[in-house]
């Protein structure tokens, strides 16, 4: 739908390259307005079915957005018979674990990588490479047996612990510091800094942006996994809020409300956690546009 | 020169050691989380492992099992045919979004953060709303019935093609923003000269976005195309949560992961044989890796 429309839109803009026409602007806020609609449209109609009551028809034939009686009744339903909030607390506890690992150890690794020189590092790097092109599910198998060689099965740590520190992570954080100048390095270690301190106070507030990048990927990546934790957590108590949410649908199979308000459950905290930090998010993606 | 050199020989570089600190707790992970799995998946995929005992080695047993599993033809046809729609649909919308937000225009910075919007979603909320969109009585089947489009409930939940043309459709519109973000970095380094260049000579905004644009993000977009490959082929928890936890129509398993995963726990388990699975879901993500490093490499 969106494709010919926007080809349509290209062929109106204006030859003055500098400047866009009255015209090309309006054309381009209808099409932004679009795909907006296709985008936001399914959670206006998850949020819109979570609050209506149960005396109001949620099968009519034109789908009706605006509740006529809104009500929370079903996110108190919800929180009666599945444990909700608990599931919340174990998946922040896992997102927790999840960026702080990443934080300190693709960090420390980053800039070893970039900035010092070593024997070894090139074998560092290229084991780093090699994990690349392994998607995780192929070796999801053999993770497991690990974690339960560890004792770990059914934990929260066990869950978190493969993705403490991401090989890609280490990766973006070298390449982030490679974009550092090394004169700055360079006259750090003329004045005597050693390298620790030459990566806090020097180094450390260059790479800010793609931290919060990380930072931000790590923890959705920790909020949303799915396959991991069904396969590690078996105990009711210890679910995650996705496979915890898998759960709540076939426990309410038949009834839509209750599903409904499981998934904005689930959803709204990360879309405020996004909101607040999107401003870090774009920024930090806009930064390495700058330098590469 | 010899300042230089003078220079940085005084200037103490580091300890020995303070390197291997550095990249410790990373190399640790490296080798119990990635690398040592990686080589335990090849070896449990020579045994008959189960989730509680076995683990004899058994030669190639497990990988003569896949020739007559008729699961595995089922899954290996879904992914692949999956895959072959996501690339081009994944590879192109993006970046015809990217172009249109890229450019200065006010009230943009809302519209990115709610392209993003699905990316944060976690697959399973994203599934859990499309299956109340899509059910028999959902709003999709509502609306079509209403404009007279079909007079019954289409079934795309429990018909095999509808259900991938389903999944298709979630994670097109769930990758939406993730691509178009790649891309936005991309096309800040397409030099604007090239832009202005081909506008005096009166190349028209299509023709540019052909001859500049995307040679300009080509790079970007073969990383694009593998990106997309490999998680396409990886599809597990939209497939999981859209046929209720039973993998597909009639009970018959949707994707590679699922059967995987279906193998993985259980009574009816057999790391073996998940893990020879595994390596063949390698193979299928390696194949068309080394097939687009080929390409760049002979056009470059």
């Amino acid at each position: 739908m969106s494709a010919p429309q926007m080809k349509v839109a290209a062929k109106q803009r204006s030859y003055a390259f500098h400047r866009m026409s009255a015209g090309e602007v309006i054309v381009r806020y209808a099409l932004l307005a679009l795909v907006l609609v296709i985008t936001i449209l399914p959670f206006v109609w998850q949020l819109s079915t979570s609050l209506k009551g149960i005396d109001e028809n949620i099968y009519t034939a034109t789908p009706r957005f605006i509740p006529e009686d809104p009500t929370f009744a079903n996110y108190t339903k919800v929180a009666e018979v599945v444990p909700v909030v608990d599931y919340a607390m174990n998946s922040v506890i896992v997102a927790i674990l999840v960026v702080g690992g990443n934080i300190i150890g693709a960090t420390l690794a980053g800039y070893a990588l970039a900035k010092l020189r070593f024997r070894g590092s090139t074998l560092v790097l290229g084991a780093l490479l090699a994990t690349l092109i392994l998607p995780g599910e192929a070796t999801i198998i053999a993770q497991y047996v690990t974690v339960r060689s560890l004792g770990l099965t059914d934990t929260l740590l066990g869950v978190a612990l493969p993705g403490m520190i991401g090989m890609i992570n280490v990766l973006l954080m070298r390449a982030a510091f490679t974009a550092i100048p090394d004169e700055l390095e360079m006259a750090a270690k003329v004045d005597g800094a050693n390298a620790w301190q030459r990566l806090i106070h020097v180094n450390l507030p260059g790479v800010r942006g793609m931290l919060s990048v990380i930072c931000i990927f790590a923890f959705i990546g920790a909020w949303d996994d799915f396959l991991w934790p069904l396969i590690v957590l078996t105990d009711p108590e210890n679910l995650t809020l996705t496979v915890g949410l898998q759960y709540l649908s076939g426990t309410f199979t038949n009834n839509p409300r209750l599903i409904a308000a499981g998934t904005m459950i689930s959803f709204v905290p990360i879309v405020i956690v996004f909101a607040v930090l999107q401003r870090y998010f774009f920024r930090g993606v806009e930064e390495g546009a700058i330098k590469g | 020169m010899t300042d230089t050199k003078m220079m940085s020989s005084r200037v103490r570089e580091h300890k020995w050691f303070t390197p291997w600190l550095l990249v410790a707790p990373a190399t640790l992970w490296l080798c119990v989380f990635n690398l040592y799995p990686a080589l335990n998946t090849v070896y449990m995929a020579f045994t008959n492992k189960k989730p509680l005992g076995g683990g004899e080695l058994v030669g190639l047993a497990n990988f003569e099992r896949m020739l007559d599993d008729d699961q595995l033809v089922y899954a290996l046809t879904n992914s692949i045919l999956y895959m072959l729609v996501c690339v081009p649909l994944l590879t192109m919308l993006p970046l015809l979004l990217a172009v249109l937000v890229e450019k200065k225009l006010p009230g943009l910075t809302f519209f990115r953060v709610a392209f993003y919007t699905p990316v944060v979603a976690s697959a399973v909320v994203v599934a859990l709303i499309w299956n109340w969109m899509l059910d028999d009585r959902g709003a999709i089947n509502a609306i079509l019935q209403a404009l007279k489009v079909v007079q019954e409930p289409l079934p795309f939940l429990t018909d095999r093609w509808l259900l991938l043309f389903s999944a298709i459709s979630l994670t097109v519109w769930k990758g939406l923003g993730y691509y178009m973000i790649i891309y936005l970095s991309a096309l800040g380094n397409v030099g604007k000269e090239l832009h202005e260049a081909a506008a005096v000579d009166g190349a028209g905004p299509v023709r540019r976005f052909w001859s500049i644009t995307v040679p300009g993000v080509r790079g970007t977009m073969l990383l694009i195309t593998i990106l997309i490959t490999v998680s396409s082929l990886r599809i597990f928890s939209e497939l999981f949560v859209m046929t209720g936890g039973t993998g597909g129509p009639g009970g018959r398993v949707s994707s590679v992961v699922m059967l995987i995963q279906m193998y993985s726990t259980g009574f009816t388990g057999h790391l073996g044989y998940a893990s020879a699975l595994s390596l063949l879901l390698f193979a299928l993500t390696l194949v068309p890796m080394v097939l687009l490093a080929r390409l760049n490499r002979k056009d470059a």
